[in-house]
């Protein structure tokens, strides 16, 4: 039976989304090349997109996927082995390493690790941090290019240059794809956790696309976050990560809609979270606590969970959370942390107190910045300011559902 | 396996380590050479003179040539020595960057070299 064409390129833009990550990660250790894995993969969601509407969706999608890349590749590889020493090199590679060649479906079955590998790749200390979190969206993230460089701010063309170089640096300095040792892993892992947070961050709420989420992208930094913890169960920073993005997510049903629009934490309705997975993340954080190693995700992780035990706005212990920031500057001291602080100052002490420590900030075109100094400027009755607020963090929002929710405020302010 | 070049750079304007400590260095690097030979990782170690006796030569293919004084690029860090290892990867040269880096108290830059020699 035939698949349409829509049905079958919906089905494929959320495999791209969902599996894509998957996908290269374990490409990447079949092929042995960050490039020659994208590649394929690409091809692999092209020839799908071909392939399917007429010979109907395979049983397994996501391993038709991999196997089609892993074929493709090596019928590329095999043209390019006549005059191309690199592409003979990596074909017999590739053809005496036994477990790298599956012979069915089932032995292309993804090794949990591979994502853990790919992201510690990504991470490579060597690469510039701004390199690092480009190439964890793309490769893990399935985002492209364009999107990338949206959300950097720099025209497509240099975030293209940015990442080319990156890949080649991997493949140049031959870095590689393992998960490090246990004597390394106290170096590597920081870069990895502040990736990971980014990304759930991002997936949390985007900063570009039409909705307020990004789930695939939340639910992989979940993913890594758990994979990281079973494998370092006494590093505080990655149970800290973990006890963090449990309580996020937790909460997550109250903070967007069914529709996808976004929720004021105001307005939540508390008796939706997820009580269980609310639960383990506050196991996390009592047990970072016995750990006795305070950090700067541990903090945050703290932070969620004063939020997670509260039962309402105004029962919120906000002298703790403020405290827990004032804990989070000796650790991170940066004009984002103390934006955080001075909101959470403001439900203290009141919005006028909240208002004049965010007036300090150099963060001009921060578009949270300027949406929380619009919220305390309505509370304190300036409605023009609010409003006229409102318009300079709608001017640097590009994600849709945040512009149809901070609109909406900028209405409900402005009548 | 690939190799890597490590090189160290010294800084002209950066006050040198007092004169007692020497010594000290000299041994904290020879023990790190010592410790790539041990590991079979050494290919090939130099350290350069002064970079005010370096000379830069353009050969014209004609037979011609032009000198300058004094090394090509003209900047407050120079190359003082150079390394070459042979290492599985980056994470293994960078390890060894970091100890002789330690030992000679310059920072040491790790370079891939493009291609292995050629299989004999």
């Amino acid at each position: 039976m035939g698949a349409s064409e829509v049905d079958v390129g919906r089905l494929l833009a959320r495999l791209h989304r969902d599996e894509g990550g998957r996908c290269v990660a374990t490409l990447v250790r079949v092929l042995g090349d960050v490039d020659a894995a994208e590649d394929a993969v690409a091809d692999a969601f092209e020839r799908a997109a071909r392939r399917w509407p007429e010979d109907g969706v395979p049983p397994n999608p996501g391993g038709w996927l991999t196997t089609t890349a892993r074929n493709i590749a090596i019928s590329t590889w095999r043209r390019a082995s006549t005059h191309d020493a690199r592409a003979a090199e990596a074909l017999r590679r590739l053809e005496s390493d036994r477990d790298a060649v599956p012979i069915d479906l089932g032995d292309l079955e993804v090794v949990p690790d591979d994502q853990l590998r790919l992201v510690f790749l990504c991470c490579h200390p060597a690469l510039h941090p701004d390199a690092q979190v480009a190439l964890t969206l793309r490769l893990l993230g399935g985002f492209t290019t364009e999107q990338i460089a949206a959300a950097f701010l720099v025209p497509t063309t240099t975030m293209a240059q940015r990442l080319v170089r990156a890949k080649r640096k991997i493949r140049d300095g031959r870095i590689a794809y393992r998960i490090p040792s246990p004597e390394e892993l106290p170096r590597r892992l920081p870069p990895v956790l502040a990736v990971v947070l980014l990304l759930h961050t991002e997936g949390s709420q985007a900063s570009i696309g039409p909705t307020a989420e990004i789930r695939s992208l939340a639910t992989v930094a979940l993913h890594l976050a758990e994979v990281l913890t079973t494998l370092l169960p006494d590093e505080p920073e990655a149970l800290g990560l973990r006890g963090l993005l449990r309580l996020h997510e937790s909460r997550r049903p109250a903070r967007v809609t069914a529709e996808g629009d976004l929720v004021r934490l105001a307005d939540q309705d508390r008796s939706t979270w997820d009580a269980a997975l609310l639960r383990a993340g506050l196991t996390d954080v009592r047990r970072c606590l016995e750990l006795g190693r305070p950090g700067p995700i541990q903090i945050q992780a703290a932070i969620q969970a004063v939020h997670a035990t509260s039962s309402s706005l105004a029962t919120t212990d906000w002298a703790q959370i403020v405290a827990l920031y004032d804990q989070l500057l000796t650790f991170r001291d940066d004009d984002l942390v103390r934006m955080n602080r001075a909101i959470a100052v403001a439900e203290l002490d009141g919005p006028g107190a909240g208002l004049a420590l965010l007036d300090d900030l150099e963060l001009d075109g921060h578009r949270h910045l300027h949406s929380a100094r619009a919220e305390l400027l309505d509370r304190l009755g300036r409605r023009d300011e609010a409003t006229a607020e409102f318009d300079r963090a709608l001017a640097h929002t590009t994600n849709e559902a945040e512009r149809a929710h901070l609109l909406c405020r900028r209405h409900a302010v402005g009548t | 396996m690939p190799q890597y070049l490590l090189s160290v750079f010294q800084d002209d304007e950066a006050p040198l380590p007092p004169p007692e400590d020497i010594p000290g260095i000299i041994e904290a690097v020879g023990a790190v050479q010592a410790e790539m030979k041990d590991a079979g990782v050494w290919v090939f170690m130099a350290t350069l003179t002064d970079a005010g006796s370096a000379t830069v030569v353009r050969g014209a293919a004609d037979g011609g040539v032009s000198m300058t004084d004094g090394p090509f690029i003209e900047a407050r860090e120079h190359l003082g020595g150079f390394t070459v290892i042979d290492v599985p990867d980056l994470d293994t040269a960078l390890e060894w960057a970091r100890k002789g880096s330690a030992a000679c108290t310059w920072p040491v830059e790790v370079r891939p070299v493009a291609d292995g020699p050629p299989e004999p």
